[in-house]
């Protein structure tokens, strides 16, 4: 197993290097320069202009730029954004928890929901439960986010008021940050009540983003349990006898699961990548929208790190995907 | 960044215990999150309403709700007769807020002033390049060729020395840039190796005291009860951040907040409708124009761009682009701003005397571009529209139209350029109130190849708007503003469209709210009501 993570580990060195190097590129090929960007309709004197180039260092060669990013990058620097002049990897930390609790409650609702419905449509194949469950799936994963989250607003939060609007936690309980995810810290304010309204401020940004995976992980699951049930063990095991539970939760499903889990992994990178629609419909303080306006605002320091960390954190999800492969299936730990 | 906590929680505690309905507090629906905390160092209004309008003063304060300028932290001043010098006697027994690792030890004095310009003006300022200062407004605003120095007469006396006359002086000094900070404070934090806090965790003289930020979640303030006004009516105020409109709507509607800015055009008569929301309205301090490039054929003829601006349909533009929130411009400066020429009048529409009008200056077959701004903003909420209902109105006089866009930065930069191909839709959003910061800025001579996107240099027009500079009374720059836009009226450098009008939802509950024309959020004189 150690020689299978040393392996994978190894992998990241060429990504990392790869993924510093797009994002440095890309975001200094798109057009527009933060410069200007910055001094917006006012413009700025061709003397200023100079000034700020060299106080930004946009004066040297781009090779010495990057160089000092990368210098930077292994001391643990990724810089100060150029528009609220905080370190990155500050800023980063501070909206990061935010979007990883959102996130985790989202993969959750969909595994909890997906998997069984998948199952359940695969068993009853062809019959109304599977129609119906595959067509609600596919409404799922055509559904514009935009949409689906004003409507669930309007109706779960204006019409019948069971819901709060947007936010984290209702603005009258305040409490330090300890973790940064919203569910612990308020059971550690010890505050009554702060618990359940961070809860329940998580229901309708949960809903909304876990859906399209959700309706991932149903197809996902009932294609590959289709085609494992369709196997010839699965047929020996129901002509030994075996119970019909049995032989789908024990023999079909664990062999079904591998393309799941490879699905909910890359599901789950997207996410952390920043639910940009989500976070900005629901006011949720993540790094969606962060990484967005930075776009917007040519902000390098913040589009390079913010890139760069998201990349790493997917890596880190790749690699507990793989390691939960090898423990479902001994001959990839092997291979 | 949470300072003063045990007292802040307890408050808040208090706060949950006495029901989301509590009279103390004010909740605002804020667009977006403050780039900072330190108004100098930055350009946008977000970081303004919470900053400068909340925690600081300045030496001069806009009248909330007109553009009057009235005495801040200094209660009186007197200028020069060759007017380059400005003597301000300060006001006394002003108290700084405290947090967690500062109390104030002394009030307001002369030291504060001098600080607050010196760390944006002087390099060698240890706060020059603290935050990675670049000083925009301060920069911008011609500060660093304006004030010679800064002197202090004694504790409560500071003289501006100018190096030219500069009637709009005064009015400059009530901007965000030129918010007071605590030099005691500064000095405390460079001694203790944390001089980011001034922008992180500000201190300053205003209603508000800061108490906390969530990027992107929320800004909590309370009351500041040594307030050398007044103390505020409402105890605590927070910024609920909701990037949303839509959202924003919900939320005002559900009781989450009561008070949001900039609702979408589309929703605003709903509001009207529903009993739980008034809606305040003004006209904004803005004008967006389409501005010709006066230098290149046929558009160096002002009868030619007469005939132009003769063909295009602004109410349509109102009707579509505004849906209604907004209203025609006929001047470069919008009606809130003193010296507005209500004289003039537009250049009727009248698609066949433009057609005529170009036929008889011997221009037939032109073709053109038309530059769409890729962003929307209060002055243009829509410019790929609006540019499209320009193509087709000039299409009705046979003047051919295509329409380009790039990039923001990329737009703002090539159109300064003064070979520009094409006329520009563009717009600006005063600063001070003052006629010099549209015309100087957008008509004057220095702006050509830069803000002046006309490339427009005309010489009775600038001698108008530089006589004025140096004016001493309103009523004398008055007329000679009001001159210059009779001028600008007959060459018509630009087609002047629209002006947008400022809408603000609020709960019924809200008292003494004043929609500011200079787009401030101002929560200094609201009260809610039991």
């Amino acid at each position: 197993m150690l020689k299978f993570l040393l392996s994978r580990l190894l992998t990241f060195v060429p990504t990392f290097i790869g993924v510093t190097l797009i994002s440095f590129s890309f975001i200094r090929l798109l057009p527009g320069d933060p410069i200007i960007v910055m001094a917006g309709e006012r413009g700025v004197s061709a003397e200023r202009y100079a000034e700020l180039q060299a106080q930004f260092g946009f004066d040297r060669p781009l090779v010495i730029q990057y160089w000092d990013y990368m210098t930077g990058v292994l001391r643990g620097d990724l810089g100060t954004s150029f528009v609220t002049k905080k370190p990155v990897f500050e800023e980063f930390f501070a909206l990061f928890p935010a979007t990883l609790e959102l996130s985790i409650c989202a993969m959750i609702f969909a595994v909890v929901l997906g998997l069984p419905a998948g199952i359940i449509a695969a068993i009853n194949r062809g019959k109304l439960f599977d129609r119906a469950l595959m067509s609600t799936a596919l409404v799922g994963y055509s559904m514009p986010i935009f949409w689906w989250a004003l409507l669930m607003i309007i109706v779960f939060s204006g019409w019948l008021g069971w819901t709060p609007v947007s936010g984290r936690i209702s603005l009258l309980f305040y409490f330090d940050d300890v973790t940064g995810f919203m569910l612990i810290d308020s059971l550690l304010s010890g505050q009554a009540g702060a618990f359940r309204s961070a809860a329940v401020h998580l229901i309708l940004p949960t809903i909304v983003l876990g859906t399209i995976p959700l309706a991932v992980i149903a197809r996902q699951t009932r294609s590959a349990m289709l085609e494992v049930l369709s196997e010839d063990y699965i047929r020996t095991a129901r002509a030994k006898g075996l119970p019909p539970n049995r032989v789908t939760f024990i023999h079909a499903l664990r062999n079904a699961l591998i393309p799941v889990v490879t699905v909910v992994g890359l599901l789950v990178g997207t996410l952390l990548g920043g639910a940009i629609l989500t976070e900005s419909i629901f006011s949720w303080p993540g790094i969606g929208k962060w990484m967005l306006d930075s776009i917007y605002r040519r902000d390098y320091p913040v589009v390079q790190g913010g890139l760069l960390l998201i990349a790493v954190m997917v890596m880190i999800v790749n690699l507990t995907v793989d390691v939960l492969y090898g423990l479902i299936n001994p001959k990839i730990r092997k291979a | 960044m949470k300072f003063s906590r045990t007292i802040t929680a307890a408050m808040m505690c208090a706060t949950a215990l006495a029901g989301a309905a509590s009279a103390q507090t004010l909740v605002y629906c804020s667009e977006g999150s403050p780039e900072g905390f330190d108004p100098a160092l930055y350009t946008s209004g977000t970081t303004f309403d919470a900053s400068e309008h909340t925690i600081y003063d300045k030496l001069t304060l806009f009248e909330t709700g007109t553009t009057n300028v009235i005495p801040g932290l200094a209660e009186s001043w007197e200028v020069s007769e060759d007017g380059t010098e400005y003597t301000f006697n300060l006001r006394q027994g002003v108290k700084f807020h405290g947090n967690d690792q500062f109390t104030p030890s002394r009030d307001f004095n002369a030291d504060d002033v001098i600080f607050s310009f010196m760390r944006q003006g002087d390099p060698e300022n240890p706060y020059n390049q603290v935050s990675g200062g670049t000083w925009e407004y301060f920069n911008g605003m011609s500060m660093p060729d304006l004030i010679k120095e800064i002197v202090k007469v004694d504790d409560y006396t500071v003289k501006f020395v100018l190096a030219r006359p500069e009637a709009p002086m005064i009015s400059n000094l009530a901007m965000g840039f030129a918010s007071i900070m605590s030099k005691e404070y500064a000095d405390a934090m460079l001694e203790a190796g944390t001089p980011e806090m001034l922008n992180q965790a500000p201190i300053g003289t205003g209603p508000f005291k800061f108490v906390a930020y969530q990027k992107d979640a929320v800004v909590r303030y309370m009351r500041n009860d040594d307030y050398w006004r007044d103390p505020a009516a409402i105890e605590n105020l927070v910024f609920a951040i909701t990037p949303d409109a839509s959202v924003r709507y919900q939320k005002l509607q559900a009781g989450e907040c009561h008070v949001m800015p900039y609702p979408n055009p589309a929703d605003i008569q709903a509001m009207k409708d529903n009993p739980d929301v008034n809606v305040m309205e003004q006209q904004g301090l803005n004008v967006g124009y389409l501005a010709y490039n006066t230098q290149l054929p046929p558009f160096d003829n002002p009868k030619v761009r007469k005939a132009l601006n003769m063909a295009i349909d602004k109410q349509a533009i109102i009707d579509v682009v505004f849906q209604g929130s907004g209203e025609i411009a006929k001047n470069p400066i919008p009606p809130t701003i003193w010296s507005y020429n209500d004289a003039i009048e537009d250049d009727a529409f009248d698609p066949d005397a433009a057609k005529a009008a170009l036929e008889a200056e011997g221009v037939s077959d032109l073709s053109m571009k038309v530059w769409a701004m890729p962003v929307q903003r209060p002055y243009n909420p829509n410019a790929r529209r609006m540019a499209e209902l320009i193509q087709a109105d000039f299409s009705n006089i046979g003047v051919d139209v295509e329409i380009v866009s790039y990039e923001w930065g990329e737009y703002l930069d090539r159109s300064k350029a003064v070979d520009r191909d094409g006329a520009v839709l563009l717009g600006w959003t005063g600063d001070n109130g003052d006629p010099d910061n549209f015309l100087a800025v957008l008509l004057g001579c220095d702006g050509v190849g830069g803000s002046n996107r006309a490339q427009w240099c005309h010489e009775p027009f600038e001698k108008l708007i530089q006589d004025a500079k140096v004016l001493p009374t309103q009523e004398e720059r008055a007329k000679l503003y009001e001159e210059a836009q009779v001028v600008f009226k007959e060459q018509a450098p630009w087609a002047t469209i629209a002006h947008s009008v400022v809408f603000m939802p609020m709960r019924p509950e809200v008292e003494g709210y004043k929609v500011h024309p200079l787009g401030g959020h101002i929560f200094y004189g609201v009260s809610l009501a039991e």
